[in-house]
């Protein structure tokens, strides 16, 4: 392991650990850091704190948040809630997948540019269908706005 | 005019993605360049970033007042600032055209404001706004002139009950919790709020963090623990970011931490990030998760009152349920006990939404029909469609029909009807909603939330789902509404937690009220709504047809042909039925039946 990772991984663990805090937050920490949580990192963790690793993962599968693959330079995030269920996130998620040309089962462009993930429910029902990109909330889209929205993050 | 010029942006995550804070920086702008022809003005000026105020499909809203007379804009883009600043702060006069209409103000004069009362008004940033509200009055009136057993009491005798869902006493839960022994307490506030269609606890949070620190102090007192938690998702990074401000400002002036407004009580509180998990809304599972474990509930007793947290007596309160306890300790648990119905007290924020006029965050007094908070508040159905029926308590709950509309909300009355109060989510559906679909969305949901501990979760809701699924797909049998409801009542009456017990009531209620449906899908491979595409054959009317080629770029599979300026034709043979050249149609010549 570079000597880099492991400083920021030492790093780390003295912000969490050291104080008391679980492995949640050091995995919350660790994909801050790197965007996802790799093999490696865990089992440097685990070397360190003497928690199995299984028990890394166990936490990491259960929890929506965590991912074990890279993820593209900008995230979209398509809200399934409720309302944009009822006002059309499946015809917003499928002109994303047609435009980005990503097959059905894969969430990450060739070109590591984009991520699409969907998410519970974002909270903001009141101006529906949503789409999140990289933080920034996008509402009352139809697939010609999330088309033209894209475009600007391609550049 | 030498009064003050107050100016308040909205800045709820509704209004920032209407582009709230390109407008704030064009009143800054503004006020600057006004500043350098007139100095008075900049002066007098000041401009404030609120919280949401409920009404969130006007964003942007402002407010503008002037000598106290307060004007509310909407729909306001920052190339509209130039001309408020010139023609309302300036000179005077307001711009009537660009004001809130009636819908605006029947929207908010319908609704009772106990805890939504100063959201909109005071910055969410400042504590001086919310000390200025009164905020911190009640958490010093209780800890300097109430014994721990008079909070309880105040709140027992004040009929509050938890507004997370489950409409448990919180005063009863309280003294429950105060009962054991114990070297260590703890009070956890549950800001998971994981329903879809449910945004109460992020505008709350987001616009009023400091009302829910207070209640936690006023808890912890009651109970007598000395360490918090906020457990709040990480999907919410504003409300995150506000709370994290207003914790510091809180501890900074002496309300959190060592010797509470001079007294000898202690109190922090740490947040806890939430990764993901729908089920950790649940008590022992959102403890398991705060506790570093994989977020899976267990068997209740003992219940988190009496062992929680860390083995240690436990309150779990949700947002809304904390932040209606400042009120009841200012102002009594008689007022308090005088607003609602009879076994459901106070008021509930709902988040109304779907197909409905008027969407947004209200407040009401628990009670009110179902036809006030749809028709006046929400303004009725977006579009003129009919009103087919009404979703509460989210994944949890049911759908409500047309002939329940006079129905009171509150928990009896949801209950009564099969659906529940749940976290106070309020989806609308109108004629164009497919309710098996609906009652599949859910599933769908849940099944993919289900933690996998006990069988009857984890696998009947996989079995729920993949019959609805062959419903929607036209390949249901005779005999499957029987055998949803039977495994649905299984489901129901054997799973171990609330997540399990209430996951089947989508289905029930739909199949209860609209079994219609549910035969239209089975035996007549029909979707009434036309909604499920597998049961849908789409064709272009030829007298509708002009022919501008639209459909066929936007088919995916080249299943549209026609020559330019000619009527078009859709070859069912290759037709996937995707919807695409449906939802292009600008002249509504595409058809689906």
């Amino acid at each position: 392991m570079e000597n880099q990772m492991e400083e920021v991984l030492e790093g780390i663990y003295q912000k969490t650990v050291a104080h008391g805090d679980n492995i949640i937050t050091v995995l919350q920490e660790i994909q801050n850091a790197f965007g996802y949580v790799q093999e490696e990192t865990v089992n440097w963790f685990s070397a360190r704190t003497n928690i199995p690793a299984s028990k890394f993962y166990g936490v990491i599968t259960f929890y929506s948040q965590f991912h074990m693959t890279p993820r593209g330079k900008n995230i979209i995030t398509v809200c399934s809630g409720t309302v944009c269920h009822v006002k059309g996130a499946s015809r917003i998620i499928s002109r994303i997948r047609d435009d980005l040309k990503l097959a059905e089962d894969k969430p990450t462009t060739k070109d590591m540019l984009f991520t699409l993930e969907n998410v519970n429910c974002v909270g903001a029902c009141s101006i529906a269908p949503v789409v999140v990109v990289n933080e920034k909330v996008f509402g009352k889209m139809n697939p010609e706005k999330i088309s033209k929205t894209l475009k600007t993050y391609k550049e | 005019m030498n009064g003050e010029i107050i100016v308040n942006v909205c800045m709820g995550t509704g209004g920032i993605a209407a582009g709230a804070e390109m407008v704030m920086k064009a009143f800054q702008d503004e006020f600057a360049a006004a500043g350098l022809e007139n100095a008075t003005v900049q002066n007098r000026c000041k401009l404030h970033k609120v919280g949401c105020r409920g009404f969130c499909a006007k964003d942007v809203l402002v407010d503008i007042s002037v000598d106290g007379e307060v004007s509310t804009y909407q729909f306001i883009q920052e190339d509209m600032v130039k001309r408020l600043v010139r023609e309302h702060v300036v000179g005077g006069k307001p711009i009537r055209e660009w004001m809130a209409g009636d819908d605006y103000h029947v929207f908010h004069d319908n609704q009772t404001k106990v805890i939504l009362h100063d959201l909109g008004k005071i910055n969410p940033e400042s504590i001086d706004d919310y000390i200025g509200v009164e905020g911190y009055t009640a958490a010093k009136k209780a800890l300097m002139t109430m014994t721990a057993e008079e909070v309880v009491n105040e709140v027992k005798n004040s009929g509050l009950r938890g507004r997370g869902g489950g409409g448990f006493p919180t005063g009863l839960k309280w003294s429950l919790c105060a009962a054991n022994e114990a070297d260590q307490r703890y009070v956890i506030c549950n800001a998971d709020e994981g329903d879809p269609g449910a945004f109460m606890d992020r505008s709350m949070v987001e616009g009023n963090p400091h009302a829910v620190i207070e209640g936690m102090i006023i808890t912890a007192y009651a109970i007598g623990a000395t360490r918090g938690y906020v457990y709040i998702r990480a999907e919410y990074p504003l409300a995150v970011q506000r709370l994290r401000i207003a914790l510091d400002q809180a501890r900074e002036r002496g309300f959190l931490g060592e010797k509470l407004f001079g007294t000898s009580f202690e109190f922090d509180i740490k947040i806890k990030l939430g990764a993901g998990a729908f089920v950790c809304g649940e008590e022992t599972a959102l403890i398991a998760s705060i506790e570093g474990e994989r977020g899976m509930p267990r068997a209740k007793p003992p219940f988190p009152a009496n062992k929680g947290l860390w083995g240690k007596p436990t309150i779990i309160n949700n947002v809304e349920t904390l932040a209606n306890l400042p009120p009841i300790i200012n102002k009594g648990a008689e007022w308090f006990a005088s607003i609602g119905s009879e076994k459901s007290k106070g008021t509930k924020v709902i988040a109304l939404t779907g197909k409905i006029r008027n969407t947004g965050l209200i407040e009401i007094p628990m009670g009110m029909p179902l036809k006030d908070i749809i028709f006046k508040i929400g303004g009725g159905i977006e579009g003129d469609k009919l009103f087919k029926a009404v979703q509460t308590g989210g994944p949890s709950g049911g759908c409500i029909p047309q002939q329940f509309i006079d129905l009171p909300v509150d928990y009896e009355g949801l209950k009564s009807v099969g659906s529940m109060m749940g976290s106070g989510g309020m989806v609308v559906l109108d004629e164009t909603d497919c309710m098996v679909n609906i009652a599949k969305f859910f599933l769908t949901f849940t099944q993919e939330e289900s933690c996998g501990k006990c069988v009857p979760c984890r696998i009947g809701t996989k079995r729920l789902l993949e019959i609805l699924t062959r419903i929607t797909e036209g390949k249901g049998k005779k005999g499957d509404i029987e055998l949803l409801q039977e495994l649905a009542e299984d489901v129901r009456d054997s799973s171990l937690c609330g997540l399990g017990m209430s996951a089947p009531n989508p289905v029930i209620s739909t199949i209860k009220y609209f079994r219609h449906e549910y035969e239209a899908h089975i035996n007549r491979k029909k979707c009434p709504a036309k909604v499920c595409n597998k049961l849908l054959t789409f064709f272009i009317r030829p007298d509708q047809c002009v022919g501008c080629g639209m459909c066929a770029k936007a088919c995916s599979v080249k299943a549209i042909s026609g020559d330019l300026k000619q009527p078009h034709r859709i070859d069912n043979a290759l037709c996937i039925k995707c919807g695409s050249c449906y939802d292009v149609c600008k002249f509504n010549a595409v058809v689906k039946d």
